[in-house]
């Protein structure tokens, strides 16, 4: 009975082989599909080293389309990843990664920023991390010691920073009159178009090292899950893993929302959806959400960049329109 | 020195209220040892001191002579496996997954499972019969199977020690028979002490080589069934009527509650009340 239960490496490499797939096959899709036209034909003249004929189109692909598409997966990555960690920490399925204010802080930070006049990136960006680092840190603060182990005050402590935040934002919004205003608002509705390689490489350098650490920490996630007793009885430092977890997992999600604002539901409906597919183990859902993650952004931004006839959609506007049917879907059938 | 547990004057507070006080007590390996006491005396805090999640105030636990201090997480983690009272389900593991997490302590980080735990997860849910369950989920089981499981666990884990927090409570009779016989046939089969914490004075008395009962935070009594489930001492902790005498099935302790409509009808019952009130006195 028990025997033909795949071990848990075999199970590993089966679900990240064709998850690879999949990110490989909507990269392909997503740098080649595009408001200058369908351009597979000169990727895989370019991949099989041949050289494109017309510069201009290689120059699309290259400068425009291969980082943008590389930010999507990072930053779907990124949230899907972030929302597995604080349903774990919370110990609910339903929290995703801005729950406890991360989002708003970087808001504020961000939209000072806007109104400073500064540029998108390192400016804006910046401020916003800061934005996000704040909260964070007073976030530790107000659950410092023993009850950052409570997750109703860790979660608590979220939802009213998140609100104090908002009132903020909605203030400064009503100041604002001139075209800074555009600015605001599509930060806050999430958009990639603003990606350059040597911001890209930047955040894969911050965001890769962020993943490796979580999986390695997986394993404990799991024994997270069985309660706080028993996972320390079970040989976990539940006081040392819950810092981690928190801290990394805000740090890499404040680095995505100082690039590319607030995308909704991503980080709700992704690790949601795979947890109903693979099953619980947080070993096997961590590279899945990485990799699953991924996909699914650059998904939403290709419809982004390709359904409107002229410009483009906010991608946060895709995610949230696919992903709330998604959840409200996904949230019906888990009570059955 | 045979002593697994040794609980050396611990002392805790949560504010300035005590919840243990000045508690020493210790548990030779191979016993039955189960702790009672009305609610609020202190049991899950007891528990928890011995299971090394709390670091009392005052005092000192040691484990096989050495202070609990002094383990690392995952040789304390070797030696004492904990099956705690409420589980959250909200993520549903498999029964397999579940009962394969006690080998974590023996394992690395990522808990990767070799062909042998896999071997070990086996022999533990055939230990306690949940083998056929392997495959289910942990939140569509019933709640005496889901207890078997973590028991399952707590086997898995090697442990010389395991201890329980009210195993059988919102269990049905058969189920409560279960897992206390489960864990009667582990202490004597396998050697491993046990250490519970139970509501069940009945279950107590037939199943505990000794009893501990505690009342706020306080060592009422501590020995042999017969000599701490006393009615007068009963009576006294928990504060309601009862009756003891001697179990039809052996020398230990059989306790009735005794409700309110029986104490002022209790009259034309009295002799045979007092009756058994004498045989609880030469049982003392």
């Amino acid at each position: 009975m028990v025997s033909d239960k795949p071990f848990l490496l075999k199970r590993l490499f089966a679900v990240s082989f064709l998850l690879i797939l999949l990110l490989i096959v909507t990269m392909l899709l997503g740098i080649s599909i595009g408001s200058t036209g369908n351009e597979l034909k000169t990727i895989f003249q370019l991949l099989s080293g041949g050289r494109a004929l017309d510069p201009m189109r290689e120059a699309i692909i290259w400068e425009i389309r291969f980082p943008r598409v590389i930010l999507a997966a990072l930053v779907g990555a990124t949230l899907s990843l972030g929302g597995l960690v604080f349903q774990v920490l919370l110990r609910n399925p339903l929290a995703e990664p801005y729950i406890l204010g991360i989002s708003g802080g970087s808001a504020v930070g961000a939209i000072i920023g806007i109104l400073m006049g500064l540029s998108r990136f390192p400016g804006v960006g910046f401020t916003a991390f800061a934005g996000s680092v704040a909260t964070l840190l007073l976030i530790v603060l107000m659950s410092s010691g023993q009850s950052i182990l409570k997750k109703d005050s860790l979660l608590l402590s979220g939802v009213m920073i998140n609100a104090f935040c908002s009132a903020i934002i909605m203030f400064l919004v009503s100041m604002t009159q001139d075209a800074r205003l555009h600015n605001i608002i599509f930060w806050l509705m999430g958009d990639l178009s603003m990606s350059d390689i040597r911001q890209v490489v930047i955040l894969a350098a911050t965001l890769l090292p962020c993943f490796l650490l979580l999986f390695l920490l997986s394993h404990s996630m799991n024994l997270l899950l069985m309660g706080k007793e028993m996972a320390q009885t079970m040989g976990v430092n539940i006081k040392y893993v819950t810092m981690i977890l928190l801290v990394v997992t805000s740090f890499m999600v404040s680095a995505t929302v100082s690039h590319c604002g607030l995308l909704g539901f991503v980080g709700l409906v992704i690790p949601h959806m795979l947890r109903l597919a693979l099953g619980p183990d947080n070993r096997v859902l961590v590279p899945s959400c990485v990799l699953g993650g991924g996909a699914y952004m650059i998904l939403c931004d290709l419809l982004a960049r390709v359904l409107p006839e002229h410009g483009e959609i906010p991608v946060g506007v895709i995610t949230a329109m696919i992903g709330a049917p998604l959840f409200i879907f996904l949230l019906k059938r888990s009570r059955q | 020195m045979n002593m697994t547990v040794d609980i050396n004057k611990i002392s805790h507070y949560y504010g300035d209220s005590p919840v243990l006080k000045n508690l020493s007590f210790s548990v030779s390996k191979g016993d039955f040892f189960i702790i009672i006491g009305p609610n609020g005396s202190g049991k899950t805090t007891l528990m928890n001191a011995v299971s090394g999640i709390l670091n009392p105030q005052e005092g000192r636990v040691e484990i096989f002579g050495r202070s609990i201090q002094s383990y690392n997480r995952k040789d304390l983690a070797k030696t004492i496996a904990f099956v705690p009272q409420m589980f959250p389900a909200d993520f549903p593991f498999s029964v397999t997954e579940m009962v394969l997490m006690g080998r974590s302590p023996h394992l690395g980080m990522l808990g990767i499972e070799k062909e042998e735990d896999i071997k070990l997860a086996k022999q533990a849910m055939n230990f306690t019969e949940v083998k056929h369950l392997a495959h289910r989920k942990l939140n569509q089981l019933s709640g005496g199977e889901r207890q078997r499981v973590f028991i399952a666990r707590a086997i898995c884990q090697e442990p010389q020690v395991i201890l329980l927090d009210e195993p059988t409570a919102s269990l049905d009779l058969a189920h409560q028979v279960k897992i206390m016989d489960l864990m009667d046939r582990l202490k004597r089969e396998k050697g491993i002490t046990i250490i519970m914490v139970s509501h069940d004075l009945n279950l107590a008395a037939m199943y505990g080589d000794r009893l501990l009962l505690l009342n706020r935070g306080e060592a009422v009594s501590l020995g042999l069934p017969q000599e701490v489930l006393t009615l007068h001492r009963l009576e006294a902790t928990y504060g309601c009527r009862l009756l003891v005498d001697e179990s039809p099935l052996g020398k230990f302790p059989r306790i009735t509650l005794v409700p309110q409509k029986h104490v002022g009808a209790g009259r034309t019952e009295k002799k045979s009340t007092s009756n058994v009130q004498h045989r609880t006195l030469n049982i003392e």
